[in-house]
């Protein structure tokens, strides 16, 4: 399955174009999560703070579908 | 400690011991307390009755971090009812040293058309002497500025209004000047620049020279929670040294609030902007980085702050734009008027800081008056050309400085994001409904800051929760709103929250430094009680100005039009809604 997948801030190092919240496509097998998109791209798990999935946060364990829009970020704070 | 009074009818000061009932009060307490006791509710904002109060918090002018905030309050022309709004700056940490407690400026010169101000200085105690002003008036401030460090040397600091302030405007702040002497630290909200030009007084100029310094009551205790204090800020993610704030400052927000489908879009009407990622704080530290050929990392905006998350934006010769492109400033003049241009955004985020204007109160009415087709969404330069003309005081310009709310009358536009006359900040309450309680029953009108939900809500901090979810939020910005009603009194940034609100340790070093300082035995459920009293003063005040619990709501399209992407609607039963103060 594909899944858009866009990295902000700090993250955005380990996204292809290099750039915050451009998006690019993964192809994942079948009931993956977003814990294996994660482990997929490499990222540094205590970089990883918050995660959305078509503009909803969830948790790790959350299985991913054909065509989802996840945006994940690190800590970040502002106001 | 010292009460200056600045009596504007006959140019007259008078310096006088606080009184002791007021012994423990400090920033807003002390500002929201003396509109209370002293501003009569149903006077006119303009008028000579009104009182501009300033007070720094219980821990400014000592080594704590973070902690040179000053409260501005008054009676506001914005939403006639009460305000304190808060701001960064070494004038606040020059009053408080100075040892004065409050600054009140009352009265009203019967002439009209000239400007005076304020010279304060330290001989014994406070002194003040008056100068004619007038020929500062009608200028940009980047423009006027340097002639006051000429006039009064460098060691000063500078509190003013720009023209918005001068004309009366309700959309017009209170500015003082940053560390690097520019005018751009705004107490911006709710019109108290008009209710300072409406004194005749254009500048109050702070010399801290021979001040005796703040008097701490338990230097130990103190230290103690100043260490803590610095602890939770240094290790914190969000507060670090090129965490998250220090690199990409506020506007860092950008993208997530896009991401989750909360950032209000061309005038309120999507939570999502797909321009979102080319004007978000990442984009201002990769414009700065290509311009400037190197990594820039932002300041502080006064002195002992150490998350220092204050930008510069720079042009493509690389000399110096703007200073600071918030968050709020960054999404109003941007997303929510569908500019996706950070050139553009950078020019009117600098016009606003040039002619005295609050950032939030100018987009969000542009994005009205994008909606009623004065100009079109997404038209950056001619964004520009209309706060040219609220800075110059067109008759166009007029009515869109007079605010959101006016304009959108003027202009027949049914959605007008307002709560109590004042604009609405950068979180869409129909896809954030905690913020949305904050904004509906906020003493303040709209103002995120008053009891910013979003850090649970969206960014992690203090827990998660589901920002969709009508589930506890009344008692969530009940609690953030009587906690805020309290850091805004104590003299820190309210940005130490993202940090003690995780870190325990760090929450009770702010409460040791406030009891060092006051020599107070306060426990974590007496600041809670502080500010709840607080709160319940300016509530009082408002009802008495005629602003009733019903005024406590949202706009009508955002209980009637789903926003996209979530499709919700701000579906807070009244009831609720009422219960945040109603059980407070």
């Amino acid at each position: 399955m594909k899944i858009d997948v866009r990295l902000y801030a700090t993250l955005a190092r380990f996204a292809p174009s290099g750039s915050s919240g451009r998006t690019f496509e993964v192809e994942l097998s079948e009931g993956s999560t977003l814990g294996d998109l994660i482990h997929f791209l490499q990222l540094p798990i205590d970089e990883v703070k918050l995660h959305f999935v078509n503009a909803v946060h969830q948790e790790l364990d959350f299985p991913l579908q054909n065509g989802d829009e996840v945006g994940i970020f690190p800590p970040i704070g502002g106001g | 400690m010292w009460f200056v009074r600045i009596d504007m009818t006959n140019r007259s000061a008078a310096v006088s011991e606080a009184p002791a009932k007021y012994k423990y009060l400090a920033g807003r307490a002390m500002t929201s307390t003396l509109v209370a006791d002293e501003v009569p509710p149903l006077c006119h904002p303009l008028g000579p009755s009104n009182k501009l109060v300033f007070a720094g918090g219980i821990t400014t002018g000592t080594p704590a971090p973070t902690s040179a905030r000053i409260s501005v309050g008054a009676k506001s022309p914005l939403t006639g009812g009460i305000k304190e709004a808060n701001a960064g700056s070494s004038w606040a940490a020059d009053l408080a040293v100075m040892q004065i407690q409050a600054l009140v400026v009352e009265g009203q010169p019967a002439e009209k058309g000239k400007y005076w101000g304020a010279y304060i200085t330290y001989d014994g105690k406070p002194k003040v002497e008056f100068f004619d002003a007038t020929e500062y008036t009608g200028k940009v401030l980047p423009e006027v500025f340097p002639k006051i460090y000429e006039k009064f040397g460098d060691k000063i600091s500078i509190c003013s209004i720009g023209t918005a302030g001068e004309f009366g405007y309700g959309n017009s702040g209170v500015v003082f000047n940053d560390l690097a002497k520019r005018p751009t630290r705004y107490s911006g909200r709710g019109g108290l620049g008009a209710v300072m030009g409406s004194k005749g007084l254009k500048f109050l100029v702070l010399n801290r020279e021979n001040a005796p310094g703040v008097h701490i009551e338990d230097k130990a205790l103190f230290d103690e929670g100043r260490k803590k204090m610095i602890d939770a800020l240094r290790t914190h993610a969000i507060t670090k040294p090129k965490g998250a704030l220090n690199s990409y400052g506020t506007a860092v927000l950008i993208n997530i609030m896009n991401e989750a489908g909360g950032l209000p879009t061309r005038n309120f009407s999507s939570g999502r902007f797909e321009g979102a990622p080319k004007i978000a704080g990442e984009a201002i530290f990769e414009t700065n980085k290509e311009r400037l050929g190197k990594e820039l990392y932002n300041h502080a905006c006064s002195p002992g702050c150490i998350i220092q998350c204050s930008n510069t934006y720079h042009k493509v010769d690389g000399s110096e734009h703007t200073s600071c492109i918030e968050y709020e400033s960054d999404w109003s003049l941007g997303a929510n008027c569908g500019i996706d241009n950070l050139d553009h955004v950078a020019e009117l985020n600098a016009l606003c800081n040039a002619y005295g204007l609050d950032t939030i109160e100018t987009g969000v009415t542009i994005g009205v008056a994008m909606e009623a087709g004065v100009i079109p969404f997404g038209d950056g330069e001619a964004a520009i050309k209309l706060v040219h003309e609220i800075g110059k005081g067109t008759p166009q310009g007029r009515i869109l400085g007079a605010g959101t709310e006016t304009a959108g009358k003027v202009y027949g536009v049914k959605r007008v994001p307002t709560v109590k006359g004042q604009a609405m900040p950068a979180y869409e309450p129909r896809a954030v409904k905690g913020i949305g309680i904050t904004y509906a029953t906020s003493t303040m009108g709209a103002d995120h800051t008053a009891g910013y939900t979003i850090a649970p809500e969206i960014l992690g901090v203090m827990g998660k929760q589901d920002p969709l979810s009508n589930e506890g939020k009344a008692a969530l910005s009940r609690a953030f709103q009587a906690t805020t009603a309290f850091i805004d009194s104590c003299g820190h940034c309210l940005f130490i929250a993202f940090a003690i609100l995780d870190i325990a340790s760090g929450y009770q070093g702010m409460i040791d430094e406030c009891n060092g300082v006051l020599g107070t035995k306060w426990t974590a459920d007496d600041i809670l009680k502080y500010g709840a009293e607080v709160l319940k003063k300016e509530r009082a005040f408002n009802e008495a100005a005629g602003i009733p619990k019903e005024a406590d709501r949202m706009p009508e399209f955002m209980l009637k039009e789903p926003l996209p992407p979530h499709n919700q609607v701000f579906d807070i039963p009244e009831s609720a809604l009422d219960s945040v103060y109603g059980e407070l």
